[in-house]
């Protein structure tokens, strides 16, 4: 057993890259319409995926944040959001109504139970992932702190090719 | 099985066919814990038993090459920290899998996680904070044969901690999904103004009778129905599931059928949200070992519905399914008031209104001689609609979450709890908790990465452990940078001696996907609650150490 896991390990070391772009997962919007995750970064433009949930107060702040600034960003990058609520069962009927009172400009899908999560191992919300325009992921981040979206977007627009 | 697994996998590795470049993704985390005897909370040596330290970890990597996925999960509980099952104490492989997709099919061999619906017939999750796991080791099978549909098969054993499976040594789990969007199925729907999509599940269960007194039902089987419609701003869902009787030790081994409901009415629109639910539930719970009592093996989730809260003492009480029966409602209210208004200020302001009741359902007994709930019998006739006066719970919260100035910012809260804490934590004889809880969260930028966040909570009740004040302040540098301060003050304990304060200093930095985190101090009694599984979290003094990554 420890044998072909050191075997295994070695085959993996020896032709294996990072993770680069989306695994392919039917997850619905709010609509209830199904959306392939594998399609939410073919828009040509960078993309900031962020997982979140209604029970998570750095997530609600995070993606304020983000919201604040989403139609300057939007003109001046082309980035697209996209927000990932992992709210299950319990929760998960609050998520339109509340995403909707917020005012929120971008796409918010739902993952209840946590299918999508797990592919993208995130553990501890909020994990905010930025694609670049082909689809790939260019850098990951957990946690936020007040002020965090202006490094992020130094990133977005570096991305973007376009300098201030 | 892990050996099958690992054989094809290598099969796989070892194979040229496929052109494309595997990649692999993973993550880790260690929670770690020391533990100190601290006499002033009534930590002894002898209340530590011995035990000084926890370790609680896992590594997972996932790896993707063209159709194929794969997964491994690593974990290690050596010992699991204080508060979490003793059976979880181990190490090895929980997770080992591998599935190939395509458009038409996915099938998973190995471990995998499913819900059919919201969960009432049958979910399997993972919850690392609190060691719960019910994972399906077996097969699935999903099939996509048109746009809008979706059938799903699964068999399978359920993981129970670190005990392989063995001819019945727990149930065998066999499911039928099947879901239907009408929007994508019927040609130019997509973007109607209705939205219709249904479900139906079945599910069942075999466990061999091995009881000396019954004759129990070997197979048992459940049937689900779902709905989803909307119309404009408006969404409906419902649910409805039910299964034959399955006498148990979570019901007293009755043998009466489950039934369980679940409906929720919204409308959302630009800055207004309401939702209200409902949910019934009579002898639904369902575990594939039916002599097994408290937190492992369940097949389905019945989800409680009330608020999930965030903050340490508005949390302090959390409500836990009862799925011997209970019937609940909640209501949300979430609106923006707009900028420019009187109210709104010059940056709008948010409120969310928040209601939910749960009581028992009403049960009479089925004759003179029969007590109600009596074992070996059908246990009690209960209406659909009939609800006892006993409450479990209520809620009743409001919040404000309001900006004042580029600078500062500020979010409100107050709360009304009734809270069954002789049902709910089995403190049998207490008297139920009336609490009211106020907390205020308030954040000020000092520059465009620097930030102060102060919270202030206390919680006011004659019940339990009395009233409590909370005062926590958070220094953060963004995006790396935090550390804290806080205390949590039982200063209103019915026992004077007990009036103590429980300190704690943490910090941590996050670099990309990968933070560490170090707390110590005193952390008070409690339960963390998600779902109808609970944990008790024994008061402890110590040293936490969180260290996590994904790539």
């Amino acid at each position: 057993m420890k044998r072909l896991f050191g075997f295994i390990l070695i085959l993996l070391v020896s032709g294996l890259q990072a993770q680069q772009s989306l695994p392919s997962l039917n997850l619905k919007n709010l609509e209830g319409k199904t959306i392939n995750t594998a399609d939410i970064a073919k828009t040509g433009k960078p993309v900031i995926l962020s997982f979140w949930a209604i029970w998570c107060k750095p997530c609600q702040k995070e993606l304020d944040a983000f919201n604040e600034h989403y139609a300057e960003w939007q003109a001046e990058t082309g980035v697209k959001i996209v927000a990932v609520s992992i709210d299950d069962s319990r929760s998960v009927s609050r998520v339109a109504p509340f995403a909707r009172s917020k005012g929120w400009e971008f796409e918010v899908l739902l993952d209840p139970n946590g299918d999508f999560k797990r592919a993208m191992n995130v553990n501890m919300i909020p994990h905010t992932f930025l694609l670049d325009a082909q689809g790939k992921i260019v850098s990951q981040h957990t946690a936020y702190f007040e002020g965090a979206e202006f490094e992020l977007y130094e990133k977005v627009k570096a991305l973007a090719g376009k300098k201030k | 099985m892990k050996r099958i697994i690992i054989s094809i996998l290598l099969a796989l590795f070892c194979s040229a066919a496929n052109a494309q470049q595997p990649t692999v993704n993973g993550s880790f985390q260690l929670d770690a814990q020391a533990y100190f005897t601290d006499a002033a909370i009534g930590i002894t040596d002898s209340a530590l038993a011995g035990q000084r330290s926890g370790f609680n970890g896992f590594g997972n990597v996932l790896i993707n090459w063209g159709d194929f996925r794969a997964g491994l999960r690593y974990e290690a509980y050596l010992p699991p920290m204080r508060g979490f099952d003793p059976r979880l104490e181990g190490n090895g492989f929980a997770n080992v899998w591998l599935s190939y997709r395509t458009d038409f099919a996915e099938i998973t061999a190995g471990n995998f996680y499913e819900q059919f619906g919201s969960g009432l017939l049958l979910r399997t999750y993972e919850e690392w904070s609190l060691g719960y796991d019910n994972s399906l080791n077996g097969l699935r099978l999903q099939l996509f044969p048109a746009k809008g549909i979706t059938l799903k098969g699964v068999y399978g054993t359920q993981r129970f901690f670190w005990q392989g499976y063995q001819r019945n040594s727990r149930g065998l789990v066999r499911g039928l999904d099947a879901e239907f969007n009408l929007n994508e199925l019927l040609p130019d729907r997509e973007s109607a103004p209705w939205r219709l999509s249904l479900g139906i599940s079945g599910l069942s269960k075999y466990q061999r009778d091995a009881d000396p007194i019954y004759v129990l039902p070997e197979n048992v089987g459940g049937l689900a129905g779902r709905i989803t419609a909307g119309w404009g701003n408006f969404t409906l869902a419902a649910e409805y599931a039910q299964k034959v009787n399955d006498p148990s030790a979570t019901n007293n081994f009755i043998y009466r059928e489950g039934r369980s409901a679940l409906a929720s009415l919204s409308y959302a629109t630009r800055g207004f949200g309401a939702v209200v639910q409902l949910k019934r539930v009579d002898n639904m719970g369902f575990k594939s070992d039916r002599s097994q009592l408290g937190n492992a093996l369940d097949i389905n989730f019945i989800p409680p519905i009330n608020r999930i809260h965030a903050y340490s003492l508005t949390g302090k009480y959390p409500y836990a399914t009862q799925a011997n029966g209970e019937m609940g409602m909640q209501l949300q209210l979430n609106y923006k008031i707009p900028r420019g208004s009187l109210l709104g200020g010059k940056y709008g302001t948010s409120v969310a209104l928040n209601f939910s009741q749960v009581n028992d359902i009403a049960r009479t007994a089925l004759n003179d001689t029969t007590a109600i709930g009596q074992d070996g019998t059908k246990g009690y006739h209960s209406k659909f609609f009939a609800v006892s006066d006993h409450v479990f719970f209520r809620d009743f919260n409001i919040e404000v979450d309001k900006r004042f100035s580029p600078k500062l910012k500020g979010l409100f809260q107050f709360m009304n709890l009734h809270y069954d804490i002789a049902t709910l934590q089995g403190h049998a004889g207490e008297e139920a908790v009336e609490a009211n809880i106020a907390l205020a969260d308030i954040t000020y930028k000092l520059s465009n990465r620097k930030a102060l966040r102060v919270e202030a909570q206390v919680l006011m009740t004659k019940q339990d452990m009395g009233d409590w004040a909370a005062l926590m302040a958070e220094y953060t540098i963004a995006p790396k940078w935090f550390v804290s301060v806080g205390d949590q003050y039982n200063f209103g304990n019915p026992g004077k001696a007990m009036r103590k304060h429980y300190y704690t200093v943490s910090a941590g930095t996050t670099r990309g996907a990968s933070r560490l985190a170090l707390s110590a101090g005193r952390q008070a009694e409690g339960v963390v609650c998600i779902g109808g599984v609970c944990r008790q979290v024994p008061a402890s003094s110590g040293v936490t150490v969180t260290f996590s990554t994904s790539f």
